[in-house]
C-alpha cells in the first residue's frame, strides 16, 4: 500500500499508459519508473488504454496529470476529445502530456505541436525526448499551479 | 460424533446431520421456516430427524447455521467510478453473501437517497477513491447519508485518507459505522476481503438481531449468510486442504426460484498465450447473482431475456401457452412439476437461466485490430479450462435432468468469445449439501471436503 504520510507524500499523482490500439510497452514502463524515482505516485495502466480508462483512473486516484504514450503514429486521433471528456468528468485542471512517436511521416514539429495544443493537450514531446525533460516540466507546471491557487 | 448444520432459508429450514468420523450425511430433514420464532422451524426439522436417528447431546459436537431468512442480507453499495470502486464494492458485497439491491456511483443525489431509503438495505457499503486519491465523493456521500432517512449501519471501505472524517460525519448523525480497508487501495487493485469481514461482523452483531434471528443463537450459532456458505464450499472443493486435495478450478451454478447464482473458484488468467488481460483483477472465489433469472418468481424474466424462440428451442417444441405457463410459475412458487411435459419446461427454463447467468459470469475475449495485427484482449475470467461444473438447487435435487441443465454452462462454438468451460466433468448436488459443507468447513474443513466429494454425483 502506498505510504501517504507527510514525510513521504508524493510530489504528485500521474496516470501513465499507452493510448489506443498501441501495444508498445517499453517506453511507457521506463517513463513510469522515472516518474516514480523522481518522487511521483504513478498509476500505470499499461498498453491498449482507452480515453475512458485514463479518465476513470484519474478521477478515482485524484491525479494531477496524465502522461500519455503513443508510438504508432495515431496519437492525434486517439487524443481527440480527451480534454473535453476530462472536463465532463470533473477533471477541470488536470495536466495532459503526450509523447512518443505522435505523428506519422515527415511533418514539421511546430505544426504537430500546434495541433496537439489546440486539442487542449498541455505539452507534447517529439521522439527521443528523455523522461527527465517531461518530469522537470511537470514539476514546474505543478509548482506554477500551486502558486496560482495560492 | 455428529455435527448439526442448519440452512435457514426463506421458506424452508433444512437441517443436515453429519457423522464426522465417517464424513457422511447421517440424516437430513426440513420444516417450514418460522420467522416469528426461528427456533420453531429448527425444532420441527430436528424433531423429524430424531424420529429416525436419536441425537443424544453427548454425541453432538457442534451446531452451526447459515441464514437467508427474512429477506437475506440486503445491501446497497456506493462507489465513485462504475468500472472501478463501484464494481469493487459490488463484488465485495456479493462475495460476502449479500443480496445487492442497489448500486450507486458518483455523488449521491436526493433522488438517490430516496431510492436507497426505499430499498431498505440492512447495510450500506460506502466506498470511493483510491488511498490518497479522490476524497470529495466519499465525503459528499457520507454527509448525504448522514442527513438522509437511511438508518442502516454503514461499512466504510474507501479512501483511507478520508476514512476518519467519513466516520465522524456518519457517527455524529447517530449512524453505526464500521471502518475497514479500501476495496480499491490503488487503481485496478482489488482488496475486498477486509470489507467482507466487516460485513460479516455487522451481519452477526446487528442484522440477525434486527431480524429476530438471534433466538436461534441459543441453540445454533448462525455464522454467515447462506450464499457465503456456498461460496466457501466452492472454494474448499477447488483448493482442498492440507490433508485432502481439491478438485481444481470449478464452477458452481445455483438455480433458485428468484435468482441464479454462479460461483467460480479459479484465478481465471488467460489460458492462451499472447492475450492481454484487462479490467479489474478477478477474485479467486467469485460470486455473481442474476436477480432476473429464477425458475419460479422470475420465470417470466427468463422468457423476456431469452425470447420465446430461444426458450422453445430449449423446450423442444413450440409451446403456445409459454407466457401463461411462466406467469403461473411466478405466482405458484412452490410448484413441483407433476408430469413429463411440465418437467421438460422446468428444465428448459433452468438451462436457459444457466446459459445466461454463466455468460454474464465468465470473461470475454475480444479482438483488437492494431497496426501490428490482431491482439486478443480478455476481460474477466477465462474459465475454459475449468475441470468441473456443479449444479445445486431444487432442479438438480428433484429431477434426473441435471446434465441437460448444466450443459447450458458449456462453451458454445457459436459464441466463442464467451470464456465458458470447454470440457468439464459435471456433478450435481442431490442431497443439498453445499451450504452445510460450507458451514462445516469453518470447523472441520477436511471432513467437509470429503463430504462434498462423496455427495456430488457425476451426471
Amino acid at each position: 500500500m502506498a505510504d501517504e504520510s507527510v514525510a513521504n507524500a508524493p510530489k504528485g499523482r500521474v496516470v501513465t499508459g499507452v493510448i489506443g490500439a498501441d501495444v508498445h510497452v517499453v517506453g511507457n514502463r521506463l517513463l513510469a519508473m522515472a516518474l516514480e524515482r523522481a518522487g511521483f505516485k504513478v498509476i500505470n495502466l499499461g498498453v491498449l488504454v482507452s480515453q475512458e480508462e485514463f479518465i476513470n483512473a484519474a478521477v478515482e486516484s485524484n491525479a494531477d496529470a496524465l502522461f500519455i504514450s503513443s508510438l504508432y503514429g495515431h496519437a492525434e486521433l486517439d487524443c481527440e476529445g480527451l480534454r473535453e471528456k476530462c472536463i465532463e468528468a470533473g477533471l477541470d485542471d488536470i495536466l495532459i502530456y503526450v509523447g512518443g512517436n505522435v505523428a506519422l511521416g515527415k511533418q514539421e514539429w511546430s505544426e504537430v505541436e500546434k495541433r496537439f495544443l489546440a486539442m487542449g493537450i498541455d505539452r507534447v514531446f517529439p521522439p527521443r525526448t528523455p523522461p527527465k525533460v517531461g518530469i522537470e516540466l511537470l514539476e514546474r507546471d505543478l509548482a506554477a499551479r500551486k502558486r496560482s491557487k495560492g | 460424533m455428529l455435527a448439526l448444520l442448519a440452512d435457514i432459508g426463506s421458506t424452508f429450514t433444512k437441517v443436515t446431520v453429519v457423522d464426522l468420523a465417517r464424513a457422511e450425511v447421517a440424516a437430513t430433514a426440513q420444516a417450514p421456516t418460522t420467522v416469528e420464532d426461528i427456533n420453531l422451524g429448527l425444532g420441527a426439522a430436528i424433531h423429524a430427524i430424531e424420529e429416525r436417528l436419536p441425537l443424544p447431546a453427548e454425541q453432538v459436537a457442534f451446531r452451526l447455521a447459515c441464514s437467508s431468512a427474512a429477506g437475506g442480507l440486503r445491501m446497497v453499495t456506493v462507489g465513485l467510478i462504475p468500472a472501478l470502486t463501484v464494481e469493487a464494492s459490488k463484488r465485495a458485497a456479493l462475495g460476502a453473501g449479500a443480496k445487492v439491491v442497489g448500486v450507486f456511483s458518483h455523488e449521491l443525489t436526493d433522488a438517490d437517497l430516496d431510492a436507497i431509503a426505499g430499498l431498505k438495505p440492512d447495510i450500506v457499503l460506502l466506498t470511493g477513491g483510491t488511498d490518497g486519491g479522490n476524497e470529495r465523493a466519499i465525503l459528499h456521500n457520507a454527509a448525504a447519508l448522514a442527513r438522509s432517512r437511511v438508518r442502516a449501519p454503514v461499512v466504510v471501505a474507501g479512501n483511507r485518507v478520508a476514512s476518519d472524517r467519513v466516520c465522524a460525519i456518519l457517527q455524529s448523525s447517530g449512524r453505526e459505522v464500521w471502518v475497514t480497508e479500501n476495496v480499491m487501495p490503488e487503481v485496478g487493485e482489488l482488496n475486498i476481503r477486509p470489507a467482507q469481514e466487516a460485513i460479516r461482523e455487522v451481519f452477526l452483531k446487528r442484522i440477525i438481531v434486527a431480524k429476530g434471528l438471534d433466538k436461534a443463537q441459543e441453540t445454533f450459532g448462525i455464522l454467515m449468510p447462506t450464499p457465503t456458505a456456498v461460496l466457501r464450499a466452492t472454494e474448499l472443493l477447488a483448493v482442498g486442504t492440507d490433508d485432502e486435495p481439491g478438485l481444481g478450478d470449478l464452477v458452481v451454478v445455483d438455480v433458485g426460484g428468484a435468482t441464479t447464482d454462479v460461483h467460480s473458484a479459479a484465478d481465471g488468467r488467460p489460458t492462451k498465450p499472447g492475450v492481454v488481460w484487462k479490467g479489474l483483477p478477478e477474485p479467486f472465489a467469485k460470486r455473481t447473482v442474476e436477480g432476473d433469472l429464477g425458475i419460479r418468481y422470475n420465470a417470466p424474466t427468463i422468457l423476456e431475456v431469452a425470447g420465446k424462440a430461444r426458450l422453445c428451442r430449449a423446450i423442444g417444441w413450440d409451446e403456445p401457452d409459454l407466457h401463461g405457463i411462466v406467469s403461473r410459475l411466478s405466482a405458484e412458487v412452490d410448484y413441483v412439476p407433476r408430469d413429463a411435459r411440465a418437467e421438460t419446461i422446468d428444465v428448459a427454463l433452468a438451462r436457459t437461466a444457466v446459459e445466461i447467468a454463466v455468460d454474464r459470469h465468465v470473461g470475454t475475449l475480444t479482438v483488437v485490430y492494431t497496426p501490428f495485427g490482431e491482439m486478443a484482449v480478455q476481460y474477466g475470467k477465462d474459465l475454459t479450462e475449468a475441470r468441473y461444473v456443479i449444479g445445486t438447487g431444487g432442479i438438480f435435487a428433484h429431477t434426473q435432468a441435471g446434465r441437460k441443465v448444466l450443459e447450458g454452462a458449456l462453451f458454445d462454438p457459436q459464441n466463442p468469445t464467451s470464456l465458458r468451460p470447454v470440457h468439464p466433468e459435471m456433478r450435481v448436488d442431490k442431497p443439498y449439501i453445499m451450504a452445510a459443507a460450507g458451514l462445516l468447513a469453518e470447523r472441520e474443513p477436511t471432513v467437509a471436503l470429503r463430504l462434498l466429494k462423496r455427495n456430488l454425483a457425476p451426471v
